[in-house]
């Protein structure tokens, strides 16, 4: 079965081989990959999703690669993630019907971006590619080099001079090439695609775009199946380039295009931090453009000031009658520390970012009580623990005896309790 | 000869320059337009800047001293 068509330019239409290319050449518009629908349709089915792999893997017909077997899959256990029946934290919103999906532990690397890597990096072997790089500042340094380093790839990953580079260091364990660019964010951003332009590297997030952001749609597929074959009635899912809220409506609508789910009426809702929220105030001040901005938020991980597919986010969620908002860092705090003291998930703080704003929603009554809703944690709180350490107390102190530990917590008769 | 393409945002007070024409007659670029959405307030151009590479760089100082937003055409990619 041939299911990938063609990449085709998202803004005219040009269609294009799928090769490593992610830039009409007419327009300059982004491209995505079409697929085949008809023929995947004779191939897919529930029961055959069922008997599949216990990864993002059993959705392999609605992949950007062309062979889906064990051997050929680079990051075969990436995805698959649970479900949680949020009812602790469902009860303190006032939602009948919440649910986590928790990308806190994706395999293998905690975060949702092993998803788009393992996509990337399987396509990027397949186009006949050995080096792979990225730009990062974080998860996906992370994701890239550890799935790298499972394939015996070469790996590049470039990093600003002046930002995080301790936290991107934590990289070298897998052994990639670690590159500390001397200069900004922004000369870090042009140097990449420039040498994307010129050297035969697979860019996972520039030439290899089209496949990488694809593998988001597996947090679409496993909702719907995890969900008992049913679409929820509200998503709400954290922005940063805006690339993972318009691939879950893609899945959503593929899904029903294939007879996989009855009806789909899902509602889409974007959360970003205040310090960098280009997207939800433009949503908010009615503007079907964004301006772009210098982040300055704790949610470091969705700190994309200038966001590739900000526009396209903003369509999807239009289309979809759903919100956007935005929550402080103190709000942030408060929403990581919320769902781990109700449902024991520690979320980095993007993940405080999806349960500040979904409370919000739930407070102006965007959400409704009976809404079945899920909320979309990206990743896991072991990565940004410096975010939360002045926030969560500090241990009781007692002294090694008895009756130190029963006057403290006042039980036995040393505590009279 | 070399091309790179950008993406390049106007604040509201630059939108009426004609900054694309002033940038092909002050460094040796030829300027290619593929896709614009110019309003009152703001606009953007997707643009092709051929050239010699270090006049390209020259090109791209010039657009921003002249206030305007220069990216690549991926906008952000440090992910």
């Amino acid at each position: 079965m041939t299911k990938m068509k063609a990449l085709v330019c998202r803004e005219c239409g040009k269609e294009y081989p799928t090769k490593a290319i992610h830039v009409c050449e007419l327009c300059f518009g982004p491209l995505e990959v079409k697929y085949d629908y008809d023929e995947i349709k004779k191939v897919i089915s529930r029961k055959k999703i069922e008997a599949g792999p216990h990864s993002m893997w059993r959705y392999g017909d609605l992949l950007p690669v062309e062979g889906t077997s064990s051997h050929s899959i680079i990051g075969p256990h990436a995805g698959f993630t649970p479900m949680v029946r949020a009812k602790n934290l469902g009860a303190y919103l006032g939602l009948d019907e919440l649910y986590i999906k928790n990308d806190t532990v994706n395999h293998p690397t905690l975060s949702f971006k092993d998803r788009v890597v393992s996509v990337a990096l399987t396509r990027a072997r397949e186009l006949g590619f050995e080096t792979v790089a990225c730009a990062s500042t974080g998860n996906l340094a992370n994701s890239v080099a550890a799935h790298a380093a499972a394939a015996s790839m070469q790996c590049y990953v470039f990093i600003p001079g002046d930002l995080e580079a301790a936290k991107v260091l934590g990289n070298l364990i897998y052994r990639p090439n670690v590159v500390e660019v001397d200069g900004h964010y922004d000369d870090v951003n042009r140097l990449c695609s420039e040498i994307a332009g010129e050297h035969g590297w697979a860019f996972v997030n520039i030439n290899i775009r089209p496949y990488y952001a694809e593998g988001s749609k597996t947090l679409a597929f496993e909702t719907v199946e995890q969900l008992g074959w049913r679409a929820p009635d509200q998503v709400v899912i954290p922005m940063a380039s805006g690339s993972l809220l318009t691939k879950i409506k893609k899945g959503l609508q593929e899904m029903q295009a294939l007879g996989l789910v009855d009806r789909v009426r899902t509602r889409i809702n974007g959360a970003q931090a205040e310090g960098c929220s280009p997207i939800a105030t433009a949503y908010k001040e009615g503007r079907d453009f964004f301006r772009p901005v210098k982040p300055k938020t704790i949610a470091k991980s969705l700190a994309i000031g200038n966001p590739a597919d900000g526009y396209y986010a903003l369509k999807a969620t239009a289309e979809t009658g759903g919100a956007m908002d935005m929550v402080s860092d103190e709000e942030i705090v408060e929403g990581i520390k919320l769902l781990a003291q109700t449902e024991g998930i520690f979320a980095e703080t993007a993940g405080g970012v999806t349960i500040g704003v979904l409370r919000k929603l739930v407070k102006q009554g965007t959400i409704k009580k009976s809404d079945v809703t899920v909320a979309y944690i990206t990743g896991n709180g072991l990565k940004t623990q410096e975010a939360v350490v002045d926030a969560v107390g500090r241990p009781v102190r007692i002294q090694p005896s008895l009756v130190s530990f029963e006057k403290t917590f006042k039980m036995g008769k040393n505590g009279q309790g | 000869m070399p091309s790179l393409r950008f993406h390049i945002r106007f604040p509201e007070e630059k939108v009426k320059e004609p900054i694309i024409y002033q940038i092909g007659h002050e460094y040796k670029v030829v300027t290619n337009v593929r896709r614009a959405d110019v309003r009152e307030t703001t606009g953007w151009m997707d643009v092709e800047l051929t050239g010699e590479t270090s006049e390209i760089e020259r090109a791209v100082e010039g657009l921003r001293k002249k206030g305007v937003l220069v990216d690549p055409i991926e906008l952000n990619i440090v992910e």
